[in-house]
């Protein structure tokens, strides 16, 4: 779990502060931004293993989001996040590539779980791609 | 229900077909009456006109032979040879061999005198002399006359039938004496039926045989006058307050009218009759269309009622389900709304767990204390959750759909919404669910409306300190079945009441609390889902419902 990279993508701020705090204190690399666009922004700069993604935002919803985040960084791996019951959107998350969805609110423990779980299925990926070296990033 | 505007509509139906189907009816029933009658009526005219012109020729041929039987004789006889009354004798035998009408044969001469006579009253009649009488003049002046009838000295009806004879230069008269009883024999042939009546007049009008109800021989008949009659007539004339058939023809010679007589009412029984039939098989008819009209309007009101009502409550089910399905939308709405701050709170709470961890604040005095108020935040956002998830659940249940249930667990879900309203109520809900019981494809939401709907019913019906016991297993018999018992200790539904329970609309509750719906729509539901349900109850014991679900 150690240097794994994580980003956070809520439009509730204090939730993403907070979350961040906890995730770094658990010795994780967390970042956390409000917005898709601003996920998208800091993609330019930064790459990230795993990213938590809310499904409704304003402006740029969660599904948008993982749309750009998979086609700018394909073997990014990334959770949605759903506070609506609505199992149609988690089902549309992981059509788009997305690892899977959680139900909010969800405890630290249960994040953790999957977003250990989702960077174990990025390392195979990448392990799986470097060897045939179709893909370089 | 308009119960009125049915009825309405029923006495228009029953109107309305009685209208069309009567009037036809009627129209054909008095059409076909008319007809016969008049046909009938026709037809007894023409039976009396040919029993009239029957014996009138009967009649005229009578005379006629007896005329030229009397001129043959004149005429092959001569004056001398009559004289001779041994002669005449003979003869006068001789035509009354063939004819026993004859009384008496006599010859007398131009001069009225009486020369010759055969006959029973020889002395009386041998010397008179007839040269003043009417008969004298006009058979000299006509050559043969028929007299009317008379009854002279003799006392008993008889006519006289005399011809002339020119014989040089001397004229004498054969004559001779009708019994009249012949012709009124062939008269009384023409008197039918009890009414019936025949008889003969003369040109005064006055009777020349006895008619049987009409007077007696020689006086006036009691009916109107026919003697000018001409030709053959039938009328039907009012005559004593009554109606009579008459047939009058007059006869050539002598000029005499035949009258008969019939009593219309008599000839008429048959047709009596036949309208007697027609009346009442016209009865029978209408009797007939109007149990009919009643009855079909009846069972067509009846239908659209049923349809109405059931057409109605589908419009019901189909908003009660627009309703849930809204209400749905709502919950988990609501739900997701309250997430989001849930989820702060959470990992707020978190965080301020991970920094009791930190060694400056542990040392701090009151350390259990904060960890425990932690500790029971996250227990509360937890509870929380887990409502906020349950409603999402009911909201994506009011989709209808097909899946594989645990009814169990929607029951123990629906019982967990309910629970707080019986918990401020203290009514106690035990549940008793068989553990191991197949899953079944079913709607969920469809089966957690139902049970929602009864459970609720159950909360209303036992009041304060209640107890409702709900139970589920494996039905006895087939094995197929599931059931869902729902058993409260309230006081009972009536006999009366519990066959209208599932009905649309029937409430016991006051209106504005209750549609009267949610038993009819349980059952509706229960039904489309392949299931069903029934109802016990004992007055003061409590009611039972039982849910059966079809296991596939």
């Amino acid at each position: 779990m150690e240097n794994l990279r994580v980003l956070v993508v809520d439009d509730e701020e204090d939730f993403v502060e907070t979350i961040v705090k906890r995730l770094k204190g658990r010795g994780l690399q967390a970042a956390g931004v409000t917005s898709g666009q601003d996920a998208l922004d800091l993609l330019e700069t930064r790459d990230f293993d795993v990213i938590v993604l809310d499904v409704k935002m304003p402006r740029m919803d969660g599904i948008q989001t993982l749309k750009e985040i998979k086609k700018r960084k394909p073997l990014t791996e990334v959770i949605m996040l759903t506070g609506h019951g609505s199992v149609d959107s988690g089902i549309k998350g992981l059509q788009l590539g997305a690892y899977n969805y959680i139900m909010k609110p969800v405890p630290l423990d249960e994040l953790l779980k999957q977003v250990g779980q989702a960077y174990e299925r990025k390392l195979i990926e990448e392990g799986r791609l470097g060897s045939t070296g179709t893909v370089s990033e | 229900m308009d119960t009125r505007h049915f009825q309405v509509l029923r006495v228009k139906i029953v109107a309305v077909t009685l209208f069309f189907s009567l009037v036809p009816l009627f129209a054909l029933g008095i059409t076909i009456y008319h007809e016969f009658s008049a046909s009938y009526r026709s037809k007894i005219a023409a039976a009396a006109r040919s029993l009239a012109q029957n014996r009138r020729n009967s009649l005229e041929l009578f005379f006629r032979e007896r005329i030229s039987q009397l001129t043959t004789v004149a005429r092959t006889d001569t004056l001398g040879q009559l004289r001779d009354e041994n002669y005449l004798t003979k003869v006068f035998n001789v035509m009354q061999a063939q004819s026993k009408s004859y009384i008496d044969l006599g010859v007398i001469d131009q001069d009225g005198n009486h020369v010759a006579y055969v006959g029973p009253y020889h002395e009386k009649l041998k010397s008179v002399n007839y040269a003043e009488a009417d008969w004298f003049h006009a058979v000299m002046a006509a050559g043969v006359y028929v007299s009317d009838v008379f009854l002279g000295f003799r006392k008993s009806p008889h006519l006289i039938l005399a011809v002339t004879v020119v014989e040089g230069n001397t004229t004498w008269i054969l004559r001779a004496t009708i019994n009249s009883e012949i012709i009124e024999e062939v008269v009384k042939e023409a008197q039918v039926g009890r009414q019936g009546d025949a008889f003969l007049i003369n040109k005064n009008n006055i009777l020349q045989t006895a008619s049987r109800f009409s007077g007696s021989i020689l006086d006036r008949p009691s009916t109107p006058d026919f003697s000018a009659a001409v030709g053959t007539r039938v009328e039907e004339i009012e005559y004593a307050g009554q109606e009579f058939l008459f047939a009058t023809t007059p006869l050539t010679y002598p000029k005499w009218v035949l009258v008969i007589k019939e009593d219309t009412r008599e000839e008429l029984t048959p047709l009596l009759h036949a309208r007697y039939m027609a009346a009442l098989i016209l009865a029978g008819g209408v009797l007939l269309v109007v149990v009919a009209s009643i009855l079909t309007s009846r069972s067509m009101t009846n239908e659209l009622m049923r349809v109405e009502r059931e057409k109605a409550s589908a419009d019901e089910l189909l908003m009660h389900s627009g309703k849930m399905a809204a209400l749905g939308k709502m919950a988990a709405g609501v739900a997701h709304e309250i997430n989001n701050p849930l989820q702060v709170i959470s990992e707020k709470a978190g965080w301020m767990s991970d920094l009791l961890k930190s060694e400056e604040i542990a040392a701090s005095e009151n350390f259990e204390e904060f960890q425990d108020c932690i500790k029971k935040i996250e227990r509360q956002v937890e509870r929380c959750r887990s409502i906020t998830h349950r409603m999402l659940r009911f909201g994506r249940r009011m989709e209808p759909t097909q899946d594989m249930v645990d009814v169990n667990l929607v029951l123990s879900e629906t019982v967990s919404f309910l629970e707080n309203e019986a918990h401020h109520r203290d009514i106690t809900i035990n549940v008793e669910y068989e553990n191991d019981i197949p899953r079944v494809t079913t709607d969920a939401s469809q089966l957690q409306q139902v049970f929602l709907n009864i459970i609720d019913n159950a909360i209303d019906a036992v009041g304060d300190f209640g107890i409702i016991n709900v139970r589920t297993g494996v039905s006895n018999g087939s094995g197929r079945e599931l059931f869902v018992e729902i058993a409260d200790n309230g006081p009972g539904i009536p006999k009366e009441t519990l066959k209208k329970i599932f009905d649309p609309f029937f409430t016991t509750k006051s209106t504005n609390s209750g549609t009267g719906l949610g038993l009819s729509i349980s059952h509706s539901i229960m039904q489309k889902l392949g299931g069903r349900i029934t109802v016990e109850s004992e007055t003061g014991q409590g009611t039972t419902f039982t849910l059966y679900v079809p296991v596939l």
